[in-house]
């Protein structure tokens, strides 16, 4: 059964209250905004690369407990990361939040596990990726709008 | 129909203080001054028996759809059960009890709205669909280049975007009229856009996202004076309120059935008889048609002429149904209930620290839209699900309204005439729960 206490853990209520990396950055060389139109919440991300290394990474924008805390998370988790290391980790976020990971393999998601309780609230996973959605875009491309729909 | 000196007038007939299970404050009268028998009425709909993770359904999201009656799923049922067959074409018995069936409801729509004849009453799959039709049947045969459509800045997506698609069909220009922070129309402002090169006002009744009600006669006199027809979506008006097309005296009304108690996939457009005459049809089909030939073809007079292919028979016929359950239990009876839940809910609501109201018109009906401060709305339509609550959370498909409010969203609570004090209890108590988890 649904559980709202393994849906707002107190890391995500932490992170929604004191968000990490929640800043414009001005000397970045990539930026995605992400949209759920849903909703109407949207959050821009930033990152710094370096030699295929991301070496700062910001965001700012509206959002639920659990965007925001997915986003603050999002920062602290792919800072210092390449970017195969980085896209790697979105498809494990999406799986973990989807309910689709493997038990083994969330030990390497570290905070990250805080979202499982996402898979029980199949209408939430939207929240938890937008930030993802945009981290992947501004990967892909240096000035990239996404939407979760 | 709420005034802020009715909510103080109302705070007599709210003296006695309920019980101590509340965890809010608020006076709860003993005794409704409306004699509306809710308890009883409640049972006449079978989706508010069940509960929700084991609690009771507190269901406070009817300005999103309205529940539906027995009677409106047993009529629709019986239809698909024993009548059904195709309108306005058989020669056959079941041909003839169906288009018989279809007919009657168009009849009951036009006195449940006062139209002068059945002639303006078509049938639509929705307010969306009836205000896509006035746009792309009225406005592209009257707007050219440099013309203006006046809206207002609380219109729900659906009175925003089939103009702003004409606008790019036409040149013209849509110009929205100011509203005020406490979400009134700002009418003087609105009269300043109606110019020379106003060809139409499209206006909302009843706001979805703020629950202002618009003084629409004002506003249609103000329109009229300057020879410009008016289009009122009526979507959350007509669940409501008494509409009566000869006192509006609007061109076009829309609403939908699924809003009113009815089925989703129906709904009404009411025309001013001469207006929707010159107008064009808007689909082309079956059932619209006088004579076809492969050069050309000549329209079936009104209403048939907008009503191209087989319409949703089954569901015209459940909105009969709706529209009659609506009248038996009395409209006046129903504002006056929602009335007082409304003012209740309000009193319960905005004292709760940290919680600000959106949308506190003098005059509203059915919808409390509000923010907690540290608290996303979606977070707190999570919280309350869990405890059974529907409300909803987000933009309301009023995007523009949310913008000039200065909320990216809210949460709205909105009602019925079987929502009781209870579940207004209910509801202040889920958002304390959320308070606590959020502090």
């Amino acid at each position: 059964m649904a559980s709202l206490s393994g849906l707002y853990q107190d890391l995500i209520l932490d992170h929604n209250r004191a968000p990490q990396n929640f800043r414009r950055m001005e000397d970045a060389n990539r930026r995605a905004e992400g949209i759920n139109p849903l909703c109407g919440d949207r959050l821009t991300v930033w990152l710094k690369m370096e030699d295929g290394i991301i070496r700062d990474v910001a965001f700012q924008g509206s959002g639920c407990a659990i965007s925001k805390a997915s986003a603050s998370l999002m920062t602290g988790a792919v800072k210092g990361k390449t970017r195969a290391e980085a896209e790697a980790l979105v498809e494990r976020f999406r799986s973990l939040v989807t309910g689709s990971l493997q038990k083994d393999q969330t030990e390497s998601l570290g905070k990250l596990v805080a979202f499982s309780g996402l898979s029980e609230f199949p209408i939430r996973v939207k929240c938890a990726s937008l930030s993802w959605h945009a981290l992947r875009a501004a990967l892909d491309e240096p000035d990239a709008v996404v939407s979760t729909e | 129909m709420r005034g802020a000196a009715g909510q103080r007038g109302n705070r007599a007939v709210l003296a006695e203080r309920i019980g101590s299970e509340s965890a809010i404050a608020a006076p709860r009268p003993s005794r409704p001054a409306v004699p509306l028998d809710v308890e009883r009425v409640r049972t006449d709909f079978p989706i508010l028996q069940q509960t929700i993770r084991g609690k009771p359904l507190v269901y406070l999201d009817n300005a999103a759809t309205s529940q539906k009656p027995r009677v409106v799923i047993d009529s629709m049922a019986r239809f698909y059960a024993a009548e059904n067959a195709n309108i306005h074409r058989g020669v056959h018995h079941l041909s003839e009890r169906a288009t018989e069936a279809y007919d009657r409801v168009r009849e009951q729509v036009a006195r449940f709205i006062n139209a002068s004849s059945t002639r303006e009453i078509i049938f639509t799959r929705g307010t969306t669909e009836g205000i896509n039709l006035v746009a792309q049947s009225y406005g592209r045969t009257h707007l050219k280049p440099g013309d203006d459509i006046i809206i207002t800045a609380m219109e729900h997506h659906s009175n925003i975007v089939p103009w702003q698609l004409l606008c790019e069909q036409t040149g013209a220009v849509l110009r929205a009229a100011p509203i005020s922070d406490t979400g009134e129309l700002d009418v003087e402002g609105y009269e300043q856009l109606l110019g020379d090169r106003t060809r139409l006002v499209a206006v909302v009744h009843v706001s979805n996202a703020l629950g202002t009600i618009n003084p629409i006669k004002r506003l249609v006199a103000l329109a009229h004076e300057r020879g410009i027809p008016v289009l009122v979506d009526g979507a959350q008006a007509a669940p409501h309120l008494r509409v009566d097309m000869q006192d509006l005296d609007c061109d076009f009304f829309v609403f939908s059935g699924h809003k009113v108690y009815g089925p989703t996939g129906v709904g009404v457009l009411y025309g001013r008889e001469a207006l929707l005459e010159q107008m064009p049809p808007y689909q082309g089909g079956g059932d619209m048609i006088a004579t076809v030939t492969l050069q050309r073809s000549t329209w079936a007079p009104l209403p048939a002429k907008f009503e191209a292919g087989t319409p949703a028979i089954a569901g015209v016929i459940g909105l009969g149904s709706a529209l009659e359950y609506v009248d038996k239990l009395g409209l006046d009876k129903i504002a006056a209930w929602e009335d007082e839940l409304l003012g209740y809910a309000t009193e319960s609501v905005s004292q709760i620290e940290g919680v600000r109201l959106i949308g506190t018109a003098r005059k509203k009906a059915g919808v409390l839209g509000f923010v907690m401060e540290g608290v996303h709305p979606h977070d707190i339509g999570t919280i309350l699900d869990d405890e059974g609550i529907a409300i909803r959370a987000g933009h309301h498909c009023a995007q523009p309204v949310m913008e000039r409010l200065g909320v990216p969203a809210t949460a709205r609570a909105s009602f019925a005439f079987y929502n009781t004090f209870a579940e207004v209890d209910a509801l202040a108590n889920g958002l304390l729960t959320v308070k606590k988890m959020f502090a």
